[in-house]
């Protein structure tokens, strides 16, 4: 009787154990939403990434359709080399799409954003973004705010 | 001037002493773990006594420690405008840190010194000498279970430590300080990443309760035979652990968050 009874307290322990890990994995971090499914690459060149990391979302009409996995400096052009996984259940984005690099909120983290073009082809793997719009940095914006400012008050 | 060298030599050999014959010990219990598999029985009375009896003391100090952290992350985040990082800051704090780090000093506060009372007190009253005179090995009967019963409750522990900080983050949070529910989580489900945080947290506390295991056991197993002996042990064993884990998580966590 007490040793079916502590057989149990402790089997009860140990599923508690793995209860309270599935929480942290499926409640707490992002494991159901980290596979982008079926990918295919997508590159794209900015002049000026800003801050973009790899593994930063990919968005088109603010739904999260792929992550950045790769960026590199291409040194015959000098332009930031962007690859993206495009998630395969979004195969037909128009070859003209662009490609602009934005701000979650005012100081959040960067993430590109791809607007849909009009043309009936389709990107595939491999493909080039050619419009692409370079990152907004911040302390640029204020600095040409300032310098714009002191033009306006000496005239 | 030479007796201060002397001095230094001394303590050193008997502190290389000590951490060699706590090798031999656990290369010993590593050796005997295939026929540990046939009696699992004992080991079941060890994480009763070891682990789930630990338990209360976690989950009244998570619930606690959960709580103050989103009290405190909240009078700082408030003024940033940024309160819906809330859910993140105390999963993040929770899941790489505090959760392995304070269950394991927990854990070596109520469990590991109890272990080394135990096994000392039983060197002291010549329980082991007497196994061994019976052909028993008290390697094998006495300090592996309870050894292999902290290594396996440790990691359990840290991680109920973190979920129930979290469920504790969660009713000051969003209950009494009124943060938003949704904005609560999916922040959080945003910035913890599986691999990253919760395995690493997890790789964290498993690397803990395998020391904490051995120093317990093996400073019982070490302890000189008097009452003043045991004592000596239980304290060090409290000590011990505590700077190894503190320690251990500056070295881990340096090499898994760069």
């Amino acid at each position: 009787m007490q040793r079916q009874f502590i057989e149990i307290i402790v089997g009860l322990f140990v599923i508690a154990g793995v209860v309270a890990l599935l929480f942290l994995s499926l409640k707490v971090s992002n494991l159901n939403s980290v596979a982008v499914t079926d990918p295919y690459q997508v590159n794209a060149r900015f002049d000026n990434i800003g801050s973009l990391k790899v593994r930063a979302p990919v968005t088109m009409a603010g739904v999260k359709i792929g992550r950045v996995n790769e960026i590199r400096l291409d040194s015959a052009s000098y332009q930031a080399e962007v690859v993206m996984d495009i998630s395969g259940e979004y195969k037909n984005l128009p070859v003209d799409s662009s490609a602009s690099i934005n701000t979650q909120g005012l100081l959040g983290e960067q993430f590109v954003s791809l607007e849909p073009g009009g043309q009936q082809e389709y990107l595939a793997n491999g493909d080039h973004i050619r419009l692409t719009q370079s990152a907004v940095v911040l302390e640029n914006l204020i600095g040409e705010l300032l310098f714009s400012n002191s033009q306006g008050a000496k005239q | 001037m030479i007796s201060v060298v002397r001095r230094t030599g001394a303590v050193s050999l008997v502190v290389f002493a000590a951490t060699g014959r706590a090798c031999m010990l656990l290369m010993q219990m590593l050796y005997s773990i295939p026929s540990a598999i046939r009696r699992y029985g004992l080991l079941i009375e060890q994480l009763y006594r070891v682990g789930v009896l630990t338990l209360p003391i976690i989950i009244v100090a998570a619930l606690f420690v959960g709580m103050v952290l989103a009290l405190q992350g909240y009078n700082t985040l408030v003024d940033f405008g940024a309160e819906s990082s809330l859910g993140l800051l105390v999963a993040l704090s929770l899941t790489r840190e505090l959760g392995p780090v304070l269950a394991g000093l927990l854990f070596a506060g109520r469990a590991g010194a109890a272990l080394t009372a135990e096994i000392g007190l039983m060197k002291a009253t010549e329980q082991l000498a007497g196994m061994e005179m019976m052909a028993v090995d008290p390697v094998w009967r006495i300090l592996l279970p309870r050894f292999l019963a902290g290594v396996l409750s440790v990691p359990l522990l840290a991680v109920l430590f973190t979920a129930v900080g979290i469920f504790g983050g969660y009713i000051l949070g969003v209950d009494v300080l009124g943060v938003d529910q949704g904005v609560f989580w999916s922040a959080m489900q945003q910035g913890v990443d599986f691999q990253q945080d919760v395995m690493n947290g997890l790789l964290k506390s498993l690397v803990f309760g395998v020391l904490i295991s051995l120093i317990a056991v093996f400073m019982g197993y070490d302890a000189s035979p008097t009452p003043a002996g045991v004592s000596t042990a239980t304290t060090l064993t409290v000590v011990l652990s505590s700077l190894v884990v503190l320690v251990m998580d500056f070295c881990l966590t340096s090499m898994m968050f760069q």
